[in-house]
């Protein structure tokens, strides 16, 4: 997917102003935000499973060679084939050729926000191979030649009516605006594509080390028939998403759809683990496994490395002020919200992020609704500093830090200047003393007064009133 | 008992009676109260812009200037955070000093938990007439748990406090995020508003200058000149 983070500012701009997006984040807001409540308050053990899903994360993270060839070794003992993707383009080459050699016309895909990485659906049309996206939201978006805006509910950012011409348009039927009749003709559509793939694609939100298993958890179930139906199935991933045991899968069960929708458990848990056996009916005469790099192994062992904890519920987005406000669209790339910010310059350079380690106000609510305890802030911050050491940022804004910092250390010099500040601030304010604009300010004075100062600082009036006592 | 005030360099700039509230509250509680005189800032701007180095520096200044004091306790949620949080957990993590930082992030308390949790008081200076609504600030609230706090002090205070809708939900101020992202910014406090408003409260109370500022300049912008915004302390200290 082009990267266009470095337009953040101008894309929030314009989302702010949309009103279909608007209230489509207010929905998606009550949705998200009320049902993780209420899931997770039925747990007892809310915090002690998520302290220890993190601790497993960073053993698996700290010992991922290990359990990717332990993966391997399982997977190809039951008749799949592993493959080492240390790119996005070689990903995609991978499955490219996997078609061509199987004389594939036809696809059809579940979810995969790896596949938006490496941009795949683009790369098996232009091999001409028909892509089918079978989770209703991708489906949508297929429809309507967009990406997604968020990692669990990718047309979250849709409205109802807009799906309906969508449909229309593609379907040619009359239209219809009932929420389960629209399900219902999207399926009715699937159902042959479904049926007549010659391969299916899948993501998994897991890979089980010890059995060799690709995971993968839907409401919807599309997965199973991607995943069964077609003679061969391909699965991609990144290499971050193994987990030693199908037990630890069990504690990660607990808390991943409890944190993306506020379910205690999703509908449908697919579980494929090598291909159609002897005297087995049903299941794929080829699996592939296309495990993915593409910046991953960059992250172990840098300040980042506890990005890779990540599995991918959509929490921290979910909860935060700037994705409620601008949706996900604007954030540029495939990871919206703090773990986008995150991933985006971790995959795609910092230079090319442009403001999003900026597109927070540190509030925490990632931090704390995060399932596997991810510093997302901290990480953030961490991103400032390198952009600041880079001189990634402004001019201005760096001088202006640097200035700050020389002054404050300097106890004489700091009265000074704030002495005066104080003064022409207090006479900017005049008599509702409320500065309406203050050059330099324009970010903050475009939609907001500044209180004015009184006049004399705090500093001042004290050594005043010291000395009268 | 010695305690320290960090007055915090928004409010020395911008509002100094919620120093002076804050000295009221305290010696009304007994405490004698020192102010260092060449202190600045806690260093957290620079610190959330990337300048780690000038927010290390900045920190051993503060260390240094509250080093006689019993205890230091500052009108903010978020200075408070950066000392008792970033400084130990990360900017000093692995310092050979870091035990000082400790020792500083040990003694230290942001306003209303002091009152409440250290000094365990009962009442209150002043008397509030009318409704109030309290603005949980995101890092007191999440970095350091104040929530209850406040509320008990203007509770002891006789007000009677009406919560609004997303009370935690951050302003949108945010420090530089403010200036910024601007537009974003200004939407956040443009809903915070709302939520105050829906309130049906005629103050609206908070721990953080800088979210007040954030709140009062889009009330004001917004034509709303009625609703009062206040720090806890004026209110408790029946200053401002």
């Amino acid at each position: 997917m082009e990267v266009r983070s470095m337009f953040f500012k101008q894309s929030a701009s314009m989302k702010l102003d949309d009103p279909v997006l608007q209230a489509a984040m207010k929905r998606a807001k009550g949705k998200f935000v009320d049902g993780r409540a209420k899931a997770v308050a039925d747990v007892d053990a809310w915090e002690a499973i998520r302290a220890h899903a993190a601790r497993l994360r960073d053993r698996t993270i700290a010992n991922l060679d290990a359990y990717l060839v332990e993966f391997e070794r399982n997977a190809v003992r039951r008749g799949a084939q592993v493959h080492w993707a240390d790119s996005a383009e070689e990903a995609c080459a991978i499955l490219v050729k996997i078609a061509a050699d199987n004389g594939v016309r036809t696809v059809t895909k579940s979810k995969s926000m790896v596949s938006e990485e490496v941009n795949l659906n683009e790369r098996l049309e232009a091999a001409g191979v028909t892509v089918v996206e079978t989770d209703l939201g991708e489906y949508i978006l297929q429809l309507a030649k967009e990406p997604p805006s968020h990692i669990v509910a990718p047309a979250v950012h849709k409205s109802k009516e807009q799906v309906a011409d969508l449909f229309v348009a593609a379907h040619g039927k009359p239209r219809l605006t009932d929420i389960p009749a629209m399900t219902a003709e999207a399926r009715s559509e699937l159902r042959r594509h479904f049926l007549g793939a010659d391969m299916g694609i899948s993501g998994a939100n897991f890979v089980i080390a010890e059995t060799g298993t690709t995971l993968t958890v839907t409401n919807e179930g599309n997965a199973d028939l991607v995943t069964t139906i077609p003679r061969i199935h391909c699965v991609i991933t990144g290499i971050e998403k193994v987990i030693p045991t199908l037990e630890d899968f069990a504690t990660l069960i607990r808390l991943l759809p409890r944190s993306a929708t506020g379910q205690s458990i999703a509908n449908y848990l697919t579980l494929t683990t090598g291909v159609k056996a002897p005297g087995e009916t049903d299941g794929p005469e080829q699996m592939h496994i296309v495990l993915v790099d593409a910046g991953r192994t960059r992250l172990v062992g840098s300040d980042m490395q506890e990005m890779l904890r990540c599995i991918r519920c959509g929490a921290c987005m979910n909860h935060c002020p700037v994705y409620q406000n601008v949706g996900g669209h604007a954030y540029g790339w495939v990871y919206p919200g703090p773990m986008g910010s995150i991933l985006t310059p971790a995959y795609v350079g910092l230079e090319n992020a442009g403001d999003l380690p900026n597109a927070s106000t540190f509030c925490g609510e990632c931090a704390v609704v995060c399932p596997v305890q991810i510093p997302l802030p901290d990480l953030m911050r961490k991103l400032r500093e390198q952009q600041f050491d880079r001189k990634l940022r402004p001019f201005g804004e760096r001088f202006g830090i640097a200035a700050w910092s020389f002054a404050a250390r300097r106890p004489a010099l700091y009265s000074a200047l704030t002495r005066i500040a104080a003064r022409v601030a207090s006479w900017l304010g005049g008599r509702d003393k409320l500065i309406h604009k203050l050059p330099g300010l324009d970010g903050w004075t475009q939609g907001r007064d500044v209180p004015a100062p009184s006049g004399k600082t705090f500093r001042e009036l004290y050594r005043q009133a010291k000395g009268k006592r | 008992m010695k305690v320290g005030l960090f007055v915090t360099c928004l409010v020395d700039l911008v509002r100094p009676g919620i120093g002076f509230a804050t000295i009221r509250l305290l010696e009304a509680a007994g405490c004698e109260v020192v102010v260092p005189e060449g202190q600045t800032c806690c260093g957290q701007p620079g610190y959330n812009s990337g300048a780690r180095e000038a927010s290390i520096a900045l920190a051993r200044k503060v260390l240094r200037e509250f080093r006689d004091c019993d205890y230091v306790v500052a009108p903010s949620g978020s200075c408070s955070g950066q000392v008792k949080v970033h400084y130990v957990e990360d900017l000093f993590r692995d310092a050979p000093d870091r035990a000082e930082f400790v020792a500083l992030a040990a003694k230290w308390h942001e306003l209303s938990d002091f009152l409440v949790n250290v000094l365990k008081v009962t009442t209150v200076p002043a008397c509030i007439a009318g409704n109030v609504t309290y603005h949980d600030s995101c890092a007191g609230l999440r970095e350091l748990g104040v929530k209850a706090q406040p509320r008990a002090l203007l509770a002891m205070a006789g007000a009677s406090l009406t919560e609004m809708p997303d009370c935690e939900k951050c302003c949108g101020f945010g420090g530089t995020f403010s200036v910024k992202l601007g537009e974003i910014s200004t939407r956040m406090a443009a809903n915070k508003c709302e939520g105050i408003h829906a309130s049906g409260a005629g103050i609206v109370a908070g721990g953080d200058l800088g979210c007040l500022l954030n709140i009062e300049g889009r009330l004001r912008r917004e034509g709303d000149h009625a609703t009062r915004v206040a720090h806890f302390a004026e209110l408790l200290a029946g200053e401002g």
